[in-house]
């Protein structure tokens, strides 16, 4: 099946904000990250299976070019949360591995704090930091304070700095009490935590979150949330976040960019990717007395069915139309339309072939 | 500068920290580091008949220096290191604004403190079975050794790092290492002394960087004739070009550096 992608992004050198109470404004913003362009191709051994396949490979190593980020282009201004989405192997990583200079771009630039970030200057590193959910940087078999204080030359901070940040930030995380044991001992929510405190003691400017909330249970990813806010609000930092928790994107992005094979295919609010990528309402239905299968596809695409119980996919158009058959022709004892949810709606959008 | 050295001592009590974490580990390592030990007594039976230019003490004094010399410039950066380009943990490195060679070279070096005190008991005991090997060094061959134990260690380390940086093209670096390992098994002085090999050997592997990794110390430690200037100026020689092909190769290798797994 083809996938059609939307019309390109125009680029957003003045793009609308929102501020807390939901109003939009629009302001002239130096972007504090500016892509243009920006490409990855990887080169990637193929091996055929079997025996031959193998001394093939032994002898004769072919490759094959990935692409994994083709020209993108964005910026992110100062202050922003911003959620980026895309199924996997849709090149997020990849993307925040070259935003943060741990890969060089095959095409394109990035500046990031008025930086390319694969020179790896000292300013770059020190205005940034990149978390990324499955990888841990802390030492496993000593408390996490050891680990800290390893940052903390590192990143030259006076012993005064030191304290005043591990103890504000502990705080915000709710962590005072795990730092003196060894890393090994915490759970995974405590485990991220000590990463997060890790990642923010020299204060970055720019956040880069590769799923932080990987495997925490719903607990700790509202903790790690509301502290991603708290961080956000306090220091102006701007986050630029992947998450496969939807309500993780939900809580804290007001815009959201869309990556698919490697393409940028959508970049605003999230409010205007559900319009835009999930044109349908889900009609709930109870009926009276049960109705065959086959009737009631005449109405709409049925989500589910459980004899009275009766979910329809409505495109939006039609709803008003479709809903009054519903309700003329059959026995209907109740009633609702709701939007589907968030994590349906993204589903639906890479697995349906509607990028869809 | 001030700042720079408090960088280092948190880091080198930090690592030492971890270091000591493992002290088991670290007994049977100590333990599978005594080849010398044993390649001792071999030599110690072959020099009965003064075939050699060293008597029985002498080789005895000589593999326990090796011994000695081994502790303290063991390496193990190419597979640390092999592991952080493969699994892609160098990314967490890399985002840190310190090269991530000072944390390998800074953790080797607490690793030694963490080491010295088994070290000390093993060649108590070693001594105490075998009181005619004892000596004591004057104080120039204990403060010329001790600079070339350094020297050697930063040579070894060095070596190996630049060997490391292979991980970034064939990510099995380590492979290429054991291919050294077999030069530096015979050209350091490991198997025997250099003071027994062919003259024409000797003066090949004495422009080498093997024997000053480990003969050479030694050979300090228990007053064998060196030629203390001339090692000193191939070790820096070798330091020289292996530090500017380090960097060269660090450089590119980032260019190639893909993140796998980070």
């Amino acid at each position: 099946m083809g996938i059609s992608f939307p019309p390109p992004c125009t680029r957003l050198r003045e793009r609308i904000v929102y501020d807390d109470r939901d109003t939009a404004r629009s302001l002239p913003l130096m972007p504090i990250v500016a892509v243009d362009h920006l490409s990855k191709i990887y080169p990637v051994a193929v091996k055929e299976p079997g025996l031959r396949g193998t001394l093939n490979h032994f002898f004769r190593r072919q490759y094959r070019s990935i692409r994994a980020v083709e020209s993108i282009s964005f910026d992110i201004a100062a202050g922003e949360i911003v959620g980026f989405l895309g199924p996997n192997g849709a090149g997020k990583t990849t993307t925040l591995k070259m935003l943060s200079g741990l890969i060089y771009p095959s095409s394109g630039t990035v500046r990031v704090a008025g930086q390319i970030p694969f020179d790896r200057k000292t300013a770059f590193l020190k205005s940034m930091s990149l978390v990324m959910g499955q990888k841990q940087q802390l030492l496993w078999d000593l408390p996490a304070l050891d680990s800290l204080r390893i940052n903390a030359a590192v990143y030259e901070l006076s012993d005064i700095e030191f304290k005043q940040r591990v103890g504000e930030l502990s705080e915000m995380l709710a962590l005072q009490d795990q730092l003196r044991q060894p890393i090994r001992k915490l759970s995974l929510g405590e485990r991220m935590k000590a990463e997060l405190l890790a990642a923010l003691l020299h204060h970055p400017k720019v956040l880069f979150l590769d799923e932080p909330t990987l495997g925490l249970d719903v607990n700790a990813q509202a903790a790690v949330r509301d502290f991603l806010r708290t961080y956000n609000q306090r220091y102006q930092a701007t986050i630029l976040l992947t998450s496969h928790y939807m309500a993780d994107i939900a809580a804290l992005c007001q815009r959201v960019l869309l990556i698919y094979q490697g393409r940028l295919i959508y970049d605003g609010s999230l409010d205007g990717l559900v319009e835009r990528f999930s044109p349908y309402r889900e009609v709930q239905v109870e009926l009276a007395t049960p109705v065959p299968e086959a009737k009631l596809r005449q109405f709409a695409e049925i989500e589910s069915c459980d004899r009275c119980r009766v979910r329809f996919l409505v495109q939006r158009p039609e709803l008003t139309q479709v809903v009054g058959q519903i309700l003329a022709q059959l026995p209907v004892s109740d009633l609702s339309v709701t939007e589907p949810p968030l994590e349906e709606v993204i589903a639906r959008l890479f697995t349906t072939g509607t990028v869809a | 500068m001030n700042k720079i050295w408090r960088g280092w001592w948190t880091l080198l009590v930090v690592y030492y920290a971890h270091m000591v974490e493992y002290r088991a580990e670290l007994l049977f390592w100590i333990l599978s580091g005594s080849l010398p030990i044993i390649l001792m007594g071999a030599w110690v039976e072959a020099a009965q008949g003064d075939r050699f230019s060293l008597d029985a003490i002498q080789f005895a004094r000589y593999f326990i220096s090796v011994f000695i010399v081994r502790q303290f410039t063991l390496v193990w950066v190419v597979w640390e290191f092999e592991k952080e380009v493969v699994q892609g943990k160098l990314s967490l490195r890399l985002l840190q604004p310190l090269d991530p060679g000072w944390h390998h070279f800074i953790s080797h070096i607490s690793e030694r403190f963490a080491r010295l005190p088994l070290v000390v008991v093993l060649l108590a005991l070693f001594f105490a079975l075998y009181p005619q090997a004892w000596w004591l060094p004057s104080f120039e061959q204990a403060a010329l050794g001790g600079l070339a134990i350094a020297l050697a260690f930063l040579l070894r380390f060095l070596f190996q790092y630049t060997t490391a940086m292979l991980s970034f093209w064939t990510e099995r670096a380590s492979a290429i290492e054991e291919m050294f390992f077999l030069f530096y098994l015979f050209l350091s002085g490991f198997i025997a002394p250099l003071d027994v090999f062919p003259p024409v050997v000797s003066q090949i592997a004495s422009w080498t960087p093997f024997p000053y990794m480990l003969y050479f110390p030694a050979a300090l430690l228990i007053g064998l004739p060196v030629d203390w200037g001339r090692g000193l100026a191939v070790i820096g020689l070798w330091a020289l070009l292996l530090g500017i092909v380090n960097r060269w190769a660090w450089r590119r290798g980032l260019r190639q550096y893909s993140g796998m797994g980070a």
